[in-house]
This record gives C-alpha cells, structure tokens and sequence, in this order.
C-alpha cells in the first residue's frame, strides 16, 4: 500500500464494508446498551443503513450531510439517545473492525469520522 | 437521450445525471438518502426496459431478478420505465376463473385459479385477489409454475375479514375474479444446490414454503432442507400427508410438524415452531432462510436466525399483515 492510498481503499473498499455489515450489525443488536432502538425497525432497511454509515466511517463515497444525520436520528434522541449510545455504537465499530484484522492505526481514523458525526446525530 | 417513463409522464434524461435527480430536478417527489448506491432508500423497479448492472449492485437477487434499482446510481444509455415499489397500478388486472375451491382444514380453503393471461410469477410469490376494485386482498402462491398448471391459494378465513369471508362463504367454481401480482421477494433462486434452507411458517404461511419446497426440489436442490410448520393444535395443521409424502420421496427433505397446544400427539414436536427450530438446529451460518406467516413470528424469527449467523441477504422473510376491519 502507498502512502497515496485513500483510508477506503486501506481498508478494502466496497468488500470490506460487505464483510463488515453483518458482523456489525450483529453486535449492535445483540448490544443490550443500545439494541432497544433497533426493536421496532425493518432489518432489510436498517442493515441498508448501517451499510451507508459504515462505507462513510470507512471514508468511502457518500452525500451525507450534517442535515441528514440530524434529521435520521431526531426521533431518537426523542427517544433519549445520549453520548454513551453514541460510545457503545463507535466500540462496536472497533470491535467489528478488529475481527476482520483491521490494524488498530485504522480503526483509530474509523473511529474518528465517527466521532466527527456525534453532536449531529444527538442534535447538538 | 435516454426517456425516463414515471407515472405516465416522459422525462429527458440529460448527459452524465442519474435517473433519480432526472426525476427530482423536475419537481417528482421520490424518497432518497444517501445518494451514493448504498442506503437503499430509492429503491425502484424498472417495468420497462433493463436498468443498469451498477445500479443493481448490493441488491438481494430476488430484488435484482426482479428488475429493482437505485436510481441514485444509474445511468442508462436505455429507455427507462420505472415505478416505486409499492405502485399496485404498476401492474395490469389479469382476469382469472375459479376452478375449484375445497376445504383443507376447517379455517383454510384451497382456492385454484386459472389465469386468463400467462402471469409469470416465482414460487413463494404473492399476488392481490380483488372482491371489487377497491377492496383487494395479498395471497400468497403455494402453486408451482411449470409444475402446477394453475394458481393455488391457500386462504384462511379471518374474524370479519371481507375478502376471506367472500372467498369460503360466496366465491363459487366457474366465477371469474380479478387479480393484480405477482410481487414479493420471497422465493428460492437456484444457484447453490448444496445449501442448507431451514423454513418456518404458522398457519397459512405454509403455502408459499409449499411452493418453495416443491419448487428447489424440482430444480434439483440437494442440500438439507428443513420445515418446521406450526400450529397451535392438530387441526391448524394441513398437508401433512403430501408433505410426508415428500420426505418419503426426497431424502434431504425434513418435515416437523410443530404444535403449541397441550395435546400433542406422537410424531409431532412439542413447542412453537421457531422454538423448535432453533432448538434443533442452533448455527445458522451458511443456511438460507424462508420465515412466512404470524408478524410477529416473524419479526422475532428474522432478528434469532440472524443472530444465529444467517447472513441478511440469506433470510427471506413474507409476513402476513391482516388488514383491520373497517
């Protein structure tokens, strides 16, 4: 890998956030801190979901802006989403990452765009 | 230039714009998300024409056999016709005559149409019966195309449901109804023959898993399959006989009759049937899944299977939502 290399690419683009979806969505629904907000939702729709989040946490192509994070989760935190959500989601990430073999120097920068995203989702 | 064809009305697709901003640029209210190919929020279906290969990428096949598509991705050099997903008018009315109509246990009646117009439908696919215009009901197919030479439908009579209630109580042989369908995604694609299928259905969800079954057989599956059918007493059951006849045909095919109730006879499992199920079979990695029936049912069977290890683009699910009387 050059240096050139995008964090998308490093990671392994387009099949990696395959290989990540399931795995990860595993662990958020079996995440007993967050899995409650997942109780009433379409599976088919929300792995979607969770596709476009990870391709745009890997740093991969996406047009989300700060609008739609907002937007896509207010009625959560209607609901009482707080910071330590937000936490237990960016963990599970890792987690995710770490079983595919990902070097940590990586899910450190992952881990970063999702943070980047936190005071969006929780409408701050 | 390509055409995009929405409800009715013809758009000039500009150079280098996907058909999802040719739409919405000129005012076409549609759904989207992410705009990159990946939320699904977009998702439509071409009625004519052939969408693009990419903008079928990271579809489930059933979806992508069925002509979906992102248009948030596609840019065709083609005539595009395209509706939204749930468009019922999408779809021609296709007249058909009722050939016979007999009992299969004392909820269930086993309805054989014949189309007047070829439908060509999947296996496990449902298609809309309508008593007038307005008032339609979804059911699904346990007919098999090719196998079958008509449609079957298994139909159970709901507590003041309109459409079932017409169906047992005035629908005679020789009457002509009217259809819409096929629709759904919920059918078996071949492609691996050696895979495990577990199939879990309650009550009349048994008549699309009837069709899946007869229909991967008939295309030579060869790997395990599994029906866990549930009910809460004997008498929900039906078909036991011809699906026993099955097994005793083709090795691989498993039958577990599953009751509820308390009077459970010998040679039936004792529980509810996805109970029973995961009890037997606990990994589920690799296996794909048909869960139809009960809403609930199924909503709890997809999340356990999935937890079990089935991969979501392996879980084909068909929940039967009863409609609330008016």
């Amino acid at each position: 890998m050059s240096q050139q290399d995008s964090l998308y690419e490093q990671i392994g683009g387009e099949a990696a956030v395959n290989a990540a979806v399931d795995i990860f969505y595993r662990k958020v629904l079996s995440d007993d801190r967050i899995n409650a907000f997942f109780d009433d939702v379409d599976m088919e729709k929300q792995a979607a979901k969770q596709k476009a989040f990870l391709t745009m946490a890997f740093g991969g192509p996406h047009n989300y802006t700060g609008l739609d994070m907002r937007k896509g989760h207010a009625h959560l935190v209607a609901r009482g989403l707080n910071d330590s959500h937000v936490d237990a989601v960016i963990e599970d990430l890792g987690a995710t990452l770490r079983e595919l073999g990902v070097k940590e120097e990586l899910i450190a920068q992952v881990a970063a765009i999702a943070e980047s995203t936190r005071n969006d989702v929780l409408s701050r | 230039m390509a055409i995009i064809r929405y409800a009715k009305d013809n758009y000039d697709l500009e150079e280098n714009q996907s058909v999802l901003d040719c739409l919405t640029h000129r005012g076409v209210a549609l759904p989207f998300s992410c705009r990159s190919g990946v939320c699904q929020t977009c998702l439509m279906r071409a009625t004519g024409g052939t969408p693009t290969e990419a903008s079928q990428q990271g579809l489930k096949d059933s979806l992508r056999l069925q002509n979906y598509f992102l248009p948030c991705v596609c840019y065709p050099d083609t005539d595009l016709e395209v509706a939204l997903p749930d468009d019922a008018d999408a779809q021609a009315v296709i007249p058909a005559t009722v050939k016979s109509l007999r009992l299969l246990n004392a909820d269930i009646m086993h309805v054989e149409l014949e189309s007047h117009a070829q439908l060509d439908y999947r296996a496990g696919q449902f298609i809309n019966l309508f008593q007038h215009q307005t008032l339609g009901r979804s059911y699904s197919l346990a007919s098999v195309p090719h196998q079958d030479d008509h449609l079957h439908l298994h139909v159970r009579r709901l507590p003041q449901g309109r459409v079932s209630g017409w169906i047992h109580d005035e629908l005679r042989p020789g009457q002509t109804v009217e259809l819409r369908g096929p629709g759904g995604d919920c059918f078996y694609i071949p492609g691996d023959h050696a895979q495990s299928m577990m199939l879990i259905g309650t009550g009349s969800g048994l008549a699309p898993l009837y069709g899946i079954i007869r229909d991967a057989l008939s295309q030579g599956h060869t790997g395990p399959i599994y029906l866990f059918h549930g009910s809460r007493d004997l008498n929900g059951l039906y078909l036991s006989a011809e699906l026993r006849e099955l097994m005793a045909h083709y090795a691989n095919f498993n039958y577990i009759p599953c009751l509820s109730g308390d009077d459970v006879p010998a040679g039936y499992a004792s529980g509810r049937a996805h109970d029973i199920a995961f009890e037997q079979i606990p990994s589920l990695k690799n296996w794909r899944m048909f869960l139809c029936g009960h809403p609930e049912m199924v909503r709890i069977t997809k999340r356990k299977a999935f937890l079990a290890g089935a991969a979501m683009k392996n879980i084909y699910a068909d929940a039967f939502n009863v409609s609330q009387p008016l």
